[in-house]
């Protein structure tokens, strides 16, 4: 008896449960032709100016649900497994890349996105998209080092200054696997997609050998924009758009990208491939290459805009900046990054052996 | 029959929360899923076995253990305040154990990141008055530190539930017979007090031994512990089998370590009811 008792119960809160999240859908899809639509967008955190959500919903009466993320890897693993129901994402170029072979993005129509004409030529068709079926950019940006003029008096110019054990930890690496052993490739004079044991080695050994030599003072993600107004270090690997950012608060910091090379990396918007609102999705997107909406993006939060008007509006002061618009000639030995597949349990494997010492 | 209706939603509770997602650990763990489809194998276990993660796992057992021995050296003596009768303030003291336990843990390790900073608060007063500098944070001493800050107030209560039940007679009794305070300690509180020492250890042990994200903050990412694996398998890598079987191996040690304490702790549970 009781555990009939026991059975039913569970059964009747499986149901309910089922009936609800029913229910959940349903108010999406049916209700959404006469009823405000409610669209879903998925973004890294701290990356779209303060009100432009604010004046999409008032423009097109339409909701937007908006959460972000803090990496790639964190947003693939929800997406993959079934979490939020999104419709617009904007990841960057090796995760795209990934997720079109997964069949996770749909190809995007393009008549709905009038505004892409804005998009400079040079960011259209790039590797991890080669058609641009599935893409907009959004933005784009380097990797590199950023340093305290008055903690520095040597040339900064090459990644070899973040080994030289002069500077006691002195060094933020950034706690990211790829980013990490990337720039160390770099270093080595290797690609930084390669799959190669030996070179990834190699690699290792370098950041043991960094380790050892006591320059690092640790490994951090977003905090180190505080740390470095704060003057807690000397040197950080960063990305170039929290440069500019880190720059505006103390102006004793400067921003290169190394000479060896090192990461030239895009986010671009895409729409998933279970949305129910495609074309509010693509709306969504061709507001935001819209001139003003752009601008006041890359405005806010300090990145590089690959919209030609919005550029024009920039101020020249930002435009010389290499930190927000690097020349041709300083990006020529950058890379772009490729979805490593397999291979990235082997650089798991490289980075679990380098902080397990 | 009042009764067992009661205890329903409790296992309807366990079964949603506990029960399944521990089959799908199992699941998950002795499976891999390639071309083929998904199938049976012990490979997961197989490659933890290699000398890196092994070496993680000792690490991780290791600051554990150490932390919990710091816990307990310092926990003890304050339980024993707190439970005595000269002692007239317990509440305010035990009041300032608990009332940090009602802000959120993760912001009160923040809190230590900027407390520990080289330019940090805790440096501005030492330099302020001429004391050499203090330089622990993204040390093994900073994850310590915030272990024990932590998860010291669960090793505290237990033993001061244990210390308030013993009879004042049996201390009376043994000072009649003429121990001096060191022996009435050994040979009537301290024993009497093992099982709410015991669950302490437990309760600071479990969420020490498996904890990723104070290490991560603490420790600077300098430290893989064994909590940051299993975390990156699951999101760097979405390789939920190799992570499964971790978190069934991790599993299987804190059974163990149940095991031992219930060994001691078999006459009453003791502290353990205030959990």
């Amino acid at each position: 008896m009781k555990r009939v008792l026991a059975g039913l119960l569970v059964l009747a809160v499986v149901l309910s449960t089922g009936a609800l999240a029913g229910c959940g859908a349903n108010n999406t899809t049916s209700k959404g032709s006469e009823e405000k639509v409610t669209l879903k967008v998925y973004n890294w955190g701290d990356y779209i100016g303060e009100d432009v959500i604010k004046k999409f919903e008032e423009k097109y009466n339409i909701n937007v649900v908006y959460d972000t993320f803090s990496d790639n890897e964190v947003m693939h693993t929800k997406l993959k497994s079934g979490g939020g129901d999104y419709d617009v994402a904007i990841p960057s170029d090796y995760m795209i890349k990934r997720m079109i072979d997964e069949g996770m993005v749909k190809k995007l129509n393009f008549e709905n996105i009038p505004n892409y004409k804005y998009i400079d030529d040079s960011f259209k068709n790039l590797g991890f998209d080669p058609k641009n079926e599935y893409s907009v950019p959004y933005m784009w940006g380097t990797v590199g080092i950023i340093y305290n003029k008055t903690m520095v008096t040597d040339k900064v110019d090459s990644w070899n200054i973040l080994w030289n054990d002069k500077y006691k930890k002195q060094v933020f690496m950034l706690d990211s696997q790829r980013d990490s052993i990337g720039i160390t490739l770099k270093k080595l004079g290797y690609s930084l997609n390669t799959k190669k044991m030996e070179e990834l080695e190699n690699a290792k050994e370098e950041l043991i050998k960094q380790k050892e030599l006591g320059v690092v003072q640790s490994y951090v993600g977003d905090e180190v924009k505080d740390k470095m107004i704060m003057g807690e270090a000397a040197f950080a690997v960063v990305w170039s758009g929290d440069a500019v950012f880190m720059k505006r608060e103390n102006p004793d910091l400067e921003y290169v990208i190394p000479k060896e090379g090192s990461n030239l990396w895009f986010d671009s918007m895409v729409v998933l491939n279970n949305t129910q609102h495609q074309k509010e999705a693509e709306l969504f997107i061709n507001f935001m290459c819209e001139t003003d909406i752009a601008f006041e993006n890359a405005d806010y939060i300090g990145y590089s805009t690959p919209h030609t008007e919005a550029k024009k509006q920039m101020s020249p002061d930002l435009l010389s900046d290499i930190a927000a618009y690097p020349t041709k000639e300083q990006i020529k030995n950058c890379e772009v990054f490729e979805d490593l597949a397999d291979s990235i349990r082997d650089y798991d494997r490289i980075w679990t052996e380098i902080s397990a010492k | 029959m009042n009764r067992k209706w009661v205890s329903y939603p409790y296992f309807v509770w366990m079964l949603i929360f506990i029960i399944i997602p521990s089959l799908l650990i199992l699941f998950y763990a002795f499976t891999v899923r390639d071309e083929q489809g998904i199938r049976f194998t012990l490979d997961n276990f197989y490659k933890f076995c290699e000398p890196i993660y092994i070496t993680v796992l000792l690490k991780s057992l290791g600051l554990a253990l150490f932390s919990t021995f710091v816990c307990l050296i310092v926990g003890y003596p304050v339980a024993m305040i707190l439970a005595s009768k000269q002692f007239s303030r317990s509440t305010t003291l035990s009041m300032l154990f608990i009332i940090p336990m009602w802000m959120n843990f993760l912001l009160r390790t923040y809190s230590w990141l900027t407390l520990l900073e080289k330019n940090g608060i805790i440096n501005a007063i030492l330099s302020f008055f001429n004391l050499p500098r203090l330089d622990i944070l993204y040390t093994n001493t900073a994850v310590v530190l915030g272990m024990v800050y932590n998860f010291l107030p669960f090793m505290i209560l237990p033993i001061y539930t244990v210390l308030m039940k013993i009879d004042g007679k049996l201390v009376e009794a043994a000072q009649d017979l003429g121990g001096n305070s060191l022996t009435v300690f050994s040979k009537i509180t301290l024993p009497l007090s093992i099982p709410g020492v015991m669950s302490g250890i437990t309760m600071v042990f479990m969420p020490a031994v498996t904890t990723f994200v104070i290490s991560k903050l603490l420790g600077g990412g300098q430290y893989t512990l064994i909590g940051n694996f299993i975390e990156r398998q699951f999101i760097q890598l979405s390789d939920w089998n190799f992570g499964s079987a971790i978190s069934m191996i991790m599993m299987i040690f804190i059974l163990i370590s149940i095991g031992i304490m219930s060994k001691f702790d078999e006459d009453k549970g003791g502290g353990a009811a205030l959990w």
